[in-house]
Protein backbone atom coordinates (compact mmCIF):
# COMPACT_ATOMS: atom_id res chain seq x y z
CA UNK A 1 0.00 0.00 0.00
CA UNK A 2 1.72 3.04 -0.78
CA UNK A 3 1.26 5.98 1.22
CA UNK A 4 0.15 8.53 -1.06
CA UNK A 5 -3.14 7.21 -1.59
CA UNK A 6 -5.92 8.42 -0.06
CA UNK A 7 -7.33 6.68 3.28
CA UNK A 8 -11.41 5.78 3.10
CA UNK A 9 -14.03 4.68 5.80
CA UNK A 10 -16.86 3.01 5.23
CA UNK A 11 -19.45 2.53 8.21
CA UNK A 12 -23.39 1.30 9.36
CA UNK A 13 -25.52 2.81 11.80
CA UNK A 14 -29.53 2.17 11.58
CA UNK A 15 -29.59 0.46 8.47
CA UNK A 16 -30.56 -2.64 6.44
CA UNK A 17 -27.48 -3.52 4.74
CA UNK A 18 -28.25 -2.37 1.52
CA UNK A 19 -25.80 0.64 1.09
CA UNK A 20 -23.26 -1.66 2.17
CA UNK A 21 -24.34 -4.10 -0.78
CA UNK A 22 -24.63 -1.10 -3.32
CA UNK A 23 -20.84 -0.59 -2.64
CA UNK A 24 -20.22 -3.92 -3.38
CA UNK A 25 -22.83 -4.06 -6.40
CA UNK A 26 -19.88 -1.65 -7.54
CA UNK A 27 -18.85 -4.80 -9.14
CA UNK A 28 -15.33 -4.09 -11.75
CA UNK A 29 -15.68 -0.50 -10.74
CA UNK A 30 -15.23 -1.63 -6.65
CA UNK A 31 -11.49 -2.95 -8.21
CA UNK A 32 -10.60 0.81 -9.44
CA UNK A 33 -11.96 1.95 -6.32
CA UNK A 34 -9.87 -0.32 -4.15
CA UNK A 35 -6.81 0.50 -6.75
CA UNK A 36 -6.55 4.13 -6.40
CA UNK A 37 -7.77 4.00 -2.64
CA UNK A 38 -7.32 2.44 0.80
CA UNK A 39 -9.87 1.22 2.71
CA UNK A 40 -8.85 1.77 6.42
CA UNK A 41 -12.48 1.03 7.79
CA UNK A 42 -15.07 -1.21 7.01
CA UNK A 43 -16.95 -3.27 9.47
CA UNK A 44 -18.85 -5.42 7.12
CA UNK A 45 -16.31 -6.49 5.12
CA UNK A 46 -13.05 -5.83 6.69
CA UNK A 47 -11.29 -6.74 10.25
CA UNK A 48 -10.53 -3.51 11.34
CA UNK A 49 -11.56 -2.63 15.20
CA UNK A 50 -12.81 0.74 16.81
CA UNK A 51 -9.08 1.08 18.11
CA UNK A 52 -7.51 0.64 14.97
CA UNK A 53 -9.77 3.99 14.15
CA UNK A 54 -9.14 5.77 17.43
CA UNK A 55 -5.48 5.24 16.92
CA UNK A 56 -5.75 7.42 13.98
CA UNK A 57 -4.50 10.86 13.63
CA UNK A 58 -7.65 13.72 13.49
CA UNK A 59 -7.70 14.55 9.84
CA UNK A 60 -6.08 11.57 8.81
CA UNK A 61 -9.16 9.67 6.66
CA UNK A 62 -9.76 11.90 3.57
CA UNK A 63 -13.25 10.70 3.16
CA UNK A 64 -15.49 8.54 5.47
CA UNK A 65 -18.90 7.30 4.03
CA UNK A 66 -21.52 6.64 6.80
CA UNK A 67 -24.40 5.02 6.02
CA UNK A 68 -27.75 4.45 8.20
CA UNK A 69 -29.71 6.52 10.78
CA UNK A 70 -28.50 7.25 14.56
CA UNK A 71 -30.54 5.47 16.64
CA UNK A 72 -27.97 4.23 19.70
CA UNK A 73 -25.79 5.96 21.49
CA UNK A 74 -23.07 3.47 20.11
CA UNK A 75 -23.71 4.94 16.74
CA UNK A 76 -23.49 8.93 18.16
CA UNK A 77 -20.27 7.86 19.40
CA UNK A 78 -18.80 6.30 16.46
CA UNK A 79 -19.64 9.04 14.25
CA UNK A 80 -18.52 11.97 16.40
CA UNK A 81 -15.07 9.71 16.02
CA UNK A 82 -15.19 9.14 12.49
CA UNK A 83 -15.67 12.94 12.06
CA UNK A 84 -13.30 13.97 13.96
CA UNK A 85 -10.52 11.33 11.93
CA UNK A 86 -11.86 12.49 8.03
CA UNK A 87 -11.78 15.10 6.23
CA UNK A 88 -15.13 14.68 4.52
CA UNK A 89 -17.92 13.06 5.61
CA UNK A 90 -20.90 11.51 2.92
CA UNK A 91 -24.17 10.96 4.30
CA UNK A 92 -24.67 7.57 1.94
CA UNK A 93 -27.68 6.35 1.31
CA UNK A 94 -31.37 7.93 2.81
CA UNK A 95 -31.43 6.61 6.07
CA UNK A 96 -28.45 8.71 6.72
CA UNK A 97 -29.38 11.76 4.65
CA UNK A 98 -32.83 12.02 5.52
CA UNK A 99 -33.46 9.42 8.42
CA UNK A 100 -34.73 6.91 5.89
CA UNK A 101 -37.24 3.91 6.83
CA UNK A 102 -35.90 3.57 10.23
CA UNK A 103 -37.28 6.85 10.82
CA UNK A 104 -40.36 6.20 10.94
CA UNK A 105 -39.78 4.74 14.17
CA UNK A 106 -40.45 7.92 15.14
CA UNK A 107 -44.01 7.67 15.27
CA UNK A 108 -43.15 5.71 18.37
CA UNK A 109 -41.09 5.99 21.15
CA UNK A 110 -38.21 3.32 22.66
CA UNK A 111 -40.90 1.85 25.30
CA UNK A 112 -43.56 1.58 22.53
CA UNK A 113 -40.76 -0.76 20.18
CA UNK A 114 -39.80 -2.00 22.86
CA UNK A 115 -42.75 -3.16 23.80
CA UNK A 116 -43.73 -4.43 20.32
CA UNK A 117 -40.51 -5.92 19.32
CA UNK A 118 -39.71 -8.04 22.58
CA UNK A 119 -43.67 -8.34 23.54
CA UNK A 120 -46.53 -8.29 21.65
CA UNK A 121 -45.44 -9.96 18.22
CA UNK A 122 -47.67 -12.81 17.99
CA UNK A 123 -44.47 -14.41 17.28
CA UNK A 124 -42.88 -13.48 20.03
CA UNK A 125 -41.81 -16.61 22.71
CA UNK A 126 -40.41 -14.24 25.52
CA UNK A 127 -42.76 -15.72 29.29
CA UNK A 128 -39.96 -13.70 31.35
CA UNK A 129 -40.65 -10.44 29.69
CA UNK A 130 -37.12 -9.71 28.92
CA UNK A 131 -36.32 -6.82 27.31
CA UNK A 132 -32.78 -5.21 26.32
CA UNK A 133 -30.96 -3.30 29.04
CA UNK A 134 -28.78 -0.94 29.08
CA UNK A 135 -26.65 -2.58 32.20
CA UNK A 136 -26.82 -6.21 33.19
CA UNK A 137 -24.80 -8.15 35.66
CA UNK A 138 -23.77 -11.49 35.19
CA UNK A 139 -21.59 -13.81 37.34
CA UNK A 140 -20.39 -10.63 39.05
CA UNK A 141 -19.40 -8.77 35.70
CA UNK A 142 -21.09 -5.88 34.27
CA UNK A 143 -22.26 -6.41 30.44
CA UNK A 144 -23.44 -3.03 29.13
CA UNK A 145 -25.76 -2.31 26.52
CA UNK A 146 -25.86 0.79 24.05
CA UNK A 147 -28.89 3.44 24.82
CA UNK A 148 -31.48 3.38 22.52
CA UNK A 149 -33.14 6.53 22.20
CA UNK A 150 -36.55 7.03 21.82
CA UNK A 151 -36.03 9.40 18.25
CA UNK A 152 -34.31 8.33 15.24
CA UNK A 153 -31.72 10.98 13.62
CA UNK A 154 -30.30 11.92 10.25
CA UNK A 155 -26.53 11.99 9.96
CA UNK A 156 -26.27 15.84 10.21
CA UNK A 157 -28.35 16.17 13.33
CA UNK A 158 -25.09 14.53 14.87
CA UNK A 159 -22.30 15.56 13.07
CA UNK A 160 -21.49 17.91 10.04
CA UNK A 161 -21.70 16.55 6.97
CA UNK A 162 -19.90 17.70 3.45
CA UNK A 163 -21.98 15.95 1.18
CA UNK A 164 -25.19 13.75 0.76
CA UNK A 165 -25.41 10.50 -1.65
CA UNK A 166 -29.09 10.26 -1.76
CA UNK A 167 -31.18 6.81 -2.70
CA UNK A 168 -32.27 3.28 -1.10
CA UNK A 169 -29.72 2.40 -1.93
CA UNK A 170 -27.78 4.73 -4.19
CA UNK A 171 -27.25 3.82 -7.53
CA UNK A 172 -23.88 2.62 -9.25
CA UNK A 173 -23.54 5.65 -11.15
CA UNK A 174 -24.26 8.12 -8.44
CA UNK A 175 -21.45 6.76 -6.30
CA UNK A 176 -18.60 6.22 -8.70
CA UNK A 177 -19.33 10.13 -9.44
CA UNK A 178 -18.99 10.49 -6.11
CA UNK A 179 -15.61 8.93 -5.71
CA UNK A 180 -14.63 10.26 -8.80
CA UNK A 181 -14.92 14.01 -7.65
CA UNK A 182 -12.99 13.22 -4.44
CA UNK A 183 -10.28 11.44 -6.34
CA UNK A 184 -10.14 14.60 -8.63
CA UNK A 185 -10.78 17.44 -6.01
CA UNK A 186 -13.92 18.63 -8.28
CA UNK A 187 -15.80 18.52 -5.29
CA UNK A 188 -19.54 20.97 -5.54
CA UNK A 189 -20.28 23.21 -2.58
CA UNK A 190 -20.42 21.83 0.85
CA UNK A 191 -23.36 20.63 1.87
CA UNK A 192 -24.57 19.34 -1.78
CA UNK A 193 -27.02 16.80 -2.52
CA UNK A 194 -24.48 14.36 -5.05
CA UNK A 195 -27.71 13.88 -7.58
CA UNK A 196 -29.21 16.64 -10.40
CA UNK A 197 -31.14 19.62 -8.49
CA UNK A 198 -34.54 18.55 -10.19
CA UNK A 199 -37.59 16.87 -9.86
CA UNK A 200 -38.11 13.07 -10.90
CA UNK A 201 -41.10 13.93 -12.77
CA UNK A 202 -38.70 16.03 -15.04
CA UNK A 203 -36.90 12.87 -15.72
CA UNK A 204 -40.07 10.51 -15.79
CA UNK A 205 -40.80 8.50 -18.99
CA UNK A 206 -44.19 9.07 -18.19
CA UNK A 207 -44.34 12.44 -17.98
CA UNK A 208 -45.83 13.55 -21.27
CA UNK A 209 -49.09 11.47 -20.91
CA UNK A 210 -49.60 13.71 -18.15
CA UNK A 211 -53.06 15.19 -19.03
CA UNK A 212 -52.74 18.94 -18.98
CA UNK A 213 -54.88 19.10 -15.97
CA UNK A 214 -53.77 16.79 -13.71
CA UNK A 215 -56.94 15.90 -11.44
CA UNK A 216 -57.81 13.28 -9.13
CA UNK A 217 -61.04 11.84 -8.02
CA UNK A 218 -60.05 8.89 -5.76
CA UNK A 219 -56.78 7.28 -4.66
CA UNK A 220 -55.85 3.38 -5.48
CA UNK A 221 -53.11 1.74 -3.83
CA UNK A 222 -51.21 -0.14 -5.78
CA UNK A 223 -52.46 -3.08 -5.11
CA UNK A 224 -56.31 -2.39 -5.85
CA UNK A 225 -55.95 -2.00 -9.66
CA UNK A 226 -54.29 -2.88 -12.80
CA UNK A 227 -51.30 -0.54 -13.31
CA UNK A 228 -50.88 1.00 -16.61
CA UNK A 229 -47.27 0.76 -17.28
CA UNK A 230 -47.30 4.17 -19.68
CA UNK A 231 -49.48 6.60 -17.98
CA UNK A 232 -48.67 8.97 -15.09
CA UNK A 233 -49.34 7.16 -11.78
CA UNK A 234 -50.86 10.68 -10.74
CA UNK A 235 -53.06 10.59 -13.66
CA UNK A 236 -54.28 7.01 -12.28
CA UNK A 237 -55.34 8.04 -8.87
CA UNK A 238 -52.21 6.29 -7.29
CA UNK A 239 -49.72 8.31 -5.41
CA UNK A 240 -46.45 8.86 -6.96
CA UNK A 241 -43.76 11.34 -4.51
CA UNK A 242 -42.73 12.20 -8.03
CA UNK A 243 -43.07 15.66 -7.91
CA UNK A 244 -41.44 16.23 -4.08
CA UNK A 245 -38.64 14.02 -4.73
CA UNK A 246 -34.82 14.76 -6.45
CA UNK A 247 -34.33 12.69 -9.96
CA UNK A 248 -30.86 11.12 -10.35
CA UNK A 249 -32.13 7.54 -8.94
CA UNK A 250 -32.74 6.59 -12.71
CA UNK A 251 -36.28 5.89 -12.18
CA UNK A 252 -35.79 2.19 -11.35
CA UNK A 253 -39.20 1.84 -9.76
CA UNK A 254 -41.44 3.85 -12.67
CA UNK A 255 -39.88 1.18 -15.02
CA UNK A 256 -40.41 -1.67 -12.76
CA UNK A 257 -44.17 -0.42 -12.82
CA UNK A 258 -43.81 1.33 -9.20
CA UNK A 259 -44.37 4.35 -8.37
CA UNK A 260 -41.75 6.67 -6.59
CA UNK A 261 -41.87 6.34 -3.14
CA UNK A 262 -38.99 9.19 -2.19
CA UNK A 263 -36.06 8.13 -1.18
CA UNK A 264 -33.77 10.42 -2.97
CA UNK A 265 -35.66 12.97 -0.77
CA UNK A 266 -36.46 16.81 -1.70
CA UNK A 267 -34.46 19.01 -3.73
CA UNK A 268 -32.88 21.86 -2.19
CA UNK A 269 -35.41 24.34 -2.62
CA UNK A 270 -37.39 22.56 -0.58
CA UNK A 271 -37.51 21.99 3.16
CA UNK A 272 -40.21 19.53 3.82
CA UNK A 273 -40.64 17.05 1.42
CA UNK A 274 -44.15 15.34 2.85
CA UNK A 275 -45.26 18.90 3.52
CA UNK A 276 -44.32 19.95 -0.31
CA UNK A 277 -46.15 16.41 -1.44
CA UNK A 278 -49.42 17.01 0.74
CA UNK A 279 -49.48 20.44 -0.79
CA UNK A 280 -49.29 19.10 -4.41
CA UNK A 281 -51.61 16.50 -3.57
CA UNK A 282 -54.62 18.22 -1.76
CA UNK A 283 -54.13 20.78 -4.72
CA UNK A 284 -55.36 18.45 -7.70
CA UNK A 285 -57.92 16.26 -5.51
CA UNK A 286 -61.07 17.14 -8.08
CA UNK A 287 -63.88 18.39 -5.86
CA UNK A 288 -64.71 21.80 -4.31
CA UNK A 289 -66.93 20.25 -2.29
CA UNK A 290 -66.35 20.06 1.95
CA UNK A 291 -68.02 16.53 2.51
CA UNK A 292 -66.17 15.03 -0.79
CA UNK A 293 -62.87 16.61 -0.05
CA UNK A 294 -63.00 14.64 3.36
CA UNK A 295 -64.58 11.53 1.58
CA UNK A 296 -61.16 11.51 -0.49
CA UNK A 297 -58.73 12.70 2.05
CA UNK A 298 -60.38 9.59 4.26
CA UNK A 299 -58.94 7.21 1.36
CA UNK A 300 -55.21 8.07 2.32
CA UNK A 301 -54.75 5.42 5.13
CA UNK A 302 -51.48 6.93 6.26
CA UNK A 303 -50.52 10.17 5.02
CA UNK A 304 -48.00 10.96 7.22
CA UNK A 305 -46.36 7.46 6.70
CA UNK A 306 -46.84 7.88 3.05
CA UNK A 307 -45.10 11.50 2.90
CA UNK A 308 -42.71 10.97 4.90
CA UNK A 309 -41.83 7.34 4.26
CA UNK A 310 -38.15 8.25 4.11
CA UNK A 311 -37.68 11.56 5.67
CA UNK A 312 -39.71 11.99 8.94
CA UNK A 313 -36.50 12.59 10.83
CA UNK A 314 -35.61 15.43 9.16
CA UNK A 315 -38.59 17.23 8.33
CA UNK A 316 -39.71 19.81 10.20
CA UNK A 317 -41.77 18.38 12.96
CA UNK A 318 -39.05 15.11 13.23
CA UNK A 319 -41.56 12.58 15.41
CA UNK A 320 -44.42 12.55 16.96
CA UNK A 321 -45.00 14.15 20.13
CA UNK A 322 -43.92 11.77 22.92
CA UNK A 323 -46.47 13.07 24.89
CA UNK A 324 -49.17 11.80 22.55
CA UNK A 325 -47.51 8.30 22.64
CA UNK A 326 -49.86 5.51 24.14
CA UNK B 1 -47.03 35.97 29.96
CA UNK B 2 -48.39 36.83 32.98
CA UNK B 3 -47.54 35.26 36.30
CA UNK B 4 -46.32 32.36 34.53
CA UNK B 5 -50.00 31.59 33.30
CA UNK B 6 -50.11 30.25 30.05
CA UNK B 7 -50.98 32.34 27.58
CA UNK B 8 -51.82 30.83 23.53
CA UNK B 9 -49.69 31.86 20.91
CA UNK B 10 -51.58 31.86 17.93
CA UNK B 11 -50.23 32.15 14.41
CA UNK B 12 -52.82 33.56 11.48
CA UNK B 13 -52.11 33.44 7.95
CA UNK B 14 -54.80 35.57 7.04
CA UNK B 15 -55.49 36.75 2.94
CA UNK B 16 -55.02 40.14 1.43
CA UNK B 17 -58.43 40.38 -0.32
CA UNK B 18 -61.00 39.13 2.52
CA UNK B 19 -59.28 37.95 6.03
CA UNK B 20 -56.43 40.40 6.37
CA UNK B 21 -59.19 43.64 5.49
CA UNK B 22 -61.62 42.10 7.43
CA UNK B 23 -58.90 42.16 10.63
CA UNK B 24 -58.32 45.47 9.49
CA UNK B 25 -61.87 46.42 9.77
CA UNK B 26 -62.09 44.60 13.22
CA UNK B 27 -59.32 47.44 14.26
CA UNK B 28 -60.34 49.99 12.66
CA UNK B 29 -64.01 49.95 14.00
CA UNK B 30 -61.69 49.34 17.75
CA UNK B 31 -63.54 46.09 18.59
CA UNK B 32 -61.63 44.76 21.55
CA UNK B 33 -60.19 41.13 20.93
CA UNK B 34 -57.95 38.48 22.50
CA UNK B 35 -54.25 39.77 21.29
CA UNK B 36 -52.84 36.44 21.07
CA UNK B 37 -52.72 35.91 17.03
CA UNK B 38 -50.01 37.53 15.58
CA UNK B 39 -50.81 38.12 11.55
CA UNK B 40 -48.82 37.25 8.79
CA UNK B 41 -50.48 39.15 5.35
CA UNK B 42 -50.50 36.25 2.24
CA UNK B 43 -51.73 37.47 -1.04
CA UNK B 44 -54.32 34.03 -0.92
CA UNK B 45 -55.31 31.32 1.63
CA UNK B 46 -54.00 29.28 -1.43
CA UNK B 47 -50.30 30.68 -1.17
CA UNK B 48 -50.02 28.68 2.67
CA UNK B 49 -47.82 26.45 1.79
CA UNK B 50 -47.97 23.95 5.05
CA UNK B 51 -44.33 23.96 5.34
CA UNK B 52 -45.27 27.06 7.03
CA UNK B 53 -47.79 25.59 9.13
CA UNK B 54 -45.53 23.20 10.62
CA UNK B 55 -42.94 25.56 11.03
CA UNK B 56 -45.24 27.64 13.12
CA UNK B 57 -45.74 24.68 15.24
CA UNK B 58 -42.44 23.87 15.48
CA UNK B 59 -41.17 27.27 16.64
CA UNK B 60 -43.50 27.55 19.60
CA UNK B 61 -47.15 28.42 18.17
CA UNK B 62 -49.73 26.16 20.01
CA UNK B 63 -52.56 27.24 17.05
CA UNK B 64 -52.38 28.25 13.77
CA UNK B 65 -55.14 29.75 11.96
CA UNK B 66 -55.91 30.08 7.48
CA UNK B 67 -58.28 32.58 7.09
CA UNK B 68 -59.17 33.47 3.05
CA UNK B 69 -62.21 34.29 1.07
CA UNK B 70 -65.56 32.68 1.42
CA UNK B 71 -65.90 29.71 -1.13
CA UNK B 72 -66.72 31.32 -4.72
CA UNK B 73 -64.77 34.58 -3.47
CA UNK B 74 -61.43 34.36 -4.44
CA UNK B 75 -59.77 36.52 -6.06
CA UNK B 76 -57.65 34.39 -7.72
CA UNK B 77 -60.63 31.75 -8.20
CA UNK B 78 -60.14 28.98 -6.63
CA UNK B 79 -57.20 29.15 -4.22
CA UNK B 80 -59.52 29.15 -1.43
CA UNK B 81 -60.77 25.77 -2.39
CA UNK B 82 -56.49 24.39 -2.62
CA UNK B 83 -56.52 25.56 1.28
CA UNK B 84 -59.52 24.20 2.04
CA UNK B 85 -58.07 20.52 0.51
CA UNK B 86 -54.82 21.28 1.81
CA UNK B 87 -56.32 22.03 5.50
CA UNK B 88 -58.11 19.24 5.90
CA UNK B 89 -55.38 16.26 4.72
CA UNK B 90 -53.05 18.81 6.85
CA UNK B 91 -55.12 18.44 9.87
CA UNK B 92 -55.16 14.35 9.59
CA UNK B 93 -51.58 14.46 9.24
CA UNK B 94 -51.22 16.60 12.02
CA UNK B 95 -53.55 14.14 14.53
CA UNK B 96 -50.23 11.44 13.19
CA UNK B 97 -47.70 13.62 14.72
CA UNK B 98 -49.89 13.88 18.11
CA UNK B 99 -50.91 18.02 16.91
CA UNK B 100 -54.78 17.97 17.93
CA UNK B 101 -57.03 18.95 15.11
CA UNK B 102 -58.24 21.74 17.70
CA UNK B 103 -55.02 23.49 17.07
CA UNK B 104 -55.12 24.04 13.04
CA UNK B 105 -58.32 26.10 12.20
CA UNK B 106 -59.40 27.05 9.18
CA UNK B 107 -61.99 30.26 8.61
CA UNK B 108 -63.75 32.18 5.47
CA UNK B 109 -63.38 35.98 6.68
CA UNK B 110 -64.63 38.52 4.15
CA UNK B 111 -63.04 42.02 4.14
CA UNK B 112 -66.81 42.92 5.67
CA UNK B 113 -66.87 40.59 8.74
CA UNK B 114 -64.97 42.48 11.53
CA UNK B 115 -66.96 40.63 13.91
CA UNK B 116 -66.64 37.53 12.73
CA UNK B 117 -63.02 37.79 12.70
CA UNK B 118 -63.37 39.47 16.62
CA UNK B 119 -65.10 36.04 17.10
CA UNK B 120 -62.80 33.50 16.01
CA UNK B 121 -59.71 35.56 17.55
CA UNK B 122 -61.56 34.89 20.75
CA UNK B 123 -62.94 31.62 20.49
CA UNK B 124 -59.85 30.02 19.00
CA UNK B 125 -57.68 31.76 21.77
CA UNK B 126 -60.12 30.29 24.22
CA UNK B 127 -60.38 26.76 22.83
CA UNK B 128 -56.49 26.72 22.84
CA UNK B 129 -55.79 28.13 26.16
CA UNK B 130 -57.91 24.99 27.63
CA UNK B 131 -55.80 22.34 25.19
CA UNK B 132 -52.58 23.66 26.88
CA UNK B 133 -49.44 24.85 25.46
CA UNK B 134 -47.99 22.49 22.81
CA UNK B 135 -44.43 23.04 23.77
CA UNK B 136 -42.73 21.48 20.57
CA UNK B 137 -39.35 20.22 20.29
CA UNK B 138 -39.41 17.23 18.34
CA UNK B 139 -37.03 15.12 20.39
CA UNK B 140 -34.06 17.50 19.90
CA UNK B 141 -33.04 17.39 23.21
CA UNK B 142 -32.44 13.94 23.76
CA UNK B 143 -29.21 13.02 23.15
CA UNK B 144 -26.45 12.12 25.75
CA UNK B 145 -23.03 13.71 24.58
CA UNK B 146 -23.23 17.25 23.54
Amino acid sequence: MSAAKPKVAFYWCSSCGGCEESIVDLAEDILKVVAAVDIVFWPVALDFKKKDVEAMEDGSIAVSFINGAVRLSEQEEMVKMLRKKSGLIVAHGACSHLGGIPGLGNFWNKETIFNRSYLTTPSTDNPDRTVPLEKVEVEGKELTLPRFYDTVYALDQVIDVDYYLPGCAPPRDLIMNAIQAILDGKLPPKGAVLSPNKSLCDDCGRNESKPEKLVIKEIKRPWEVEMDPEKCFLAQGIICMGPATRTGCGERCIEANMPCRGCFGPTDQVFDQGAKFLSALASILDTDDEKEIEKIVDTIIDPAGTFYRFSLPSSILRRRRMEAIK
Amino acid sequence: MTNGAFEPRLVGFLCNWCSYTGADLAGTARMVYAPNIRIIRVMCSGRVDPQFVLKAFSEGADGVLISGCHPGDCHYQEGNYKALRRHRLLTRMLEQFGIEKERFRLEWVSAAEGVKFQQVCNEFTEQIRKLGPLNWNGGKHERSQA
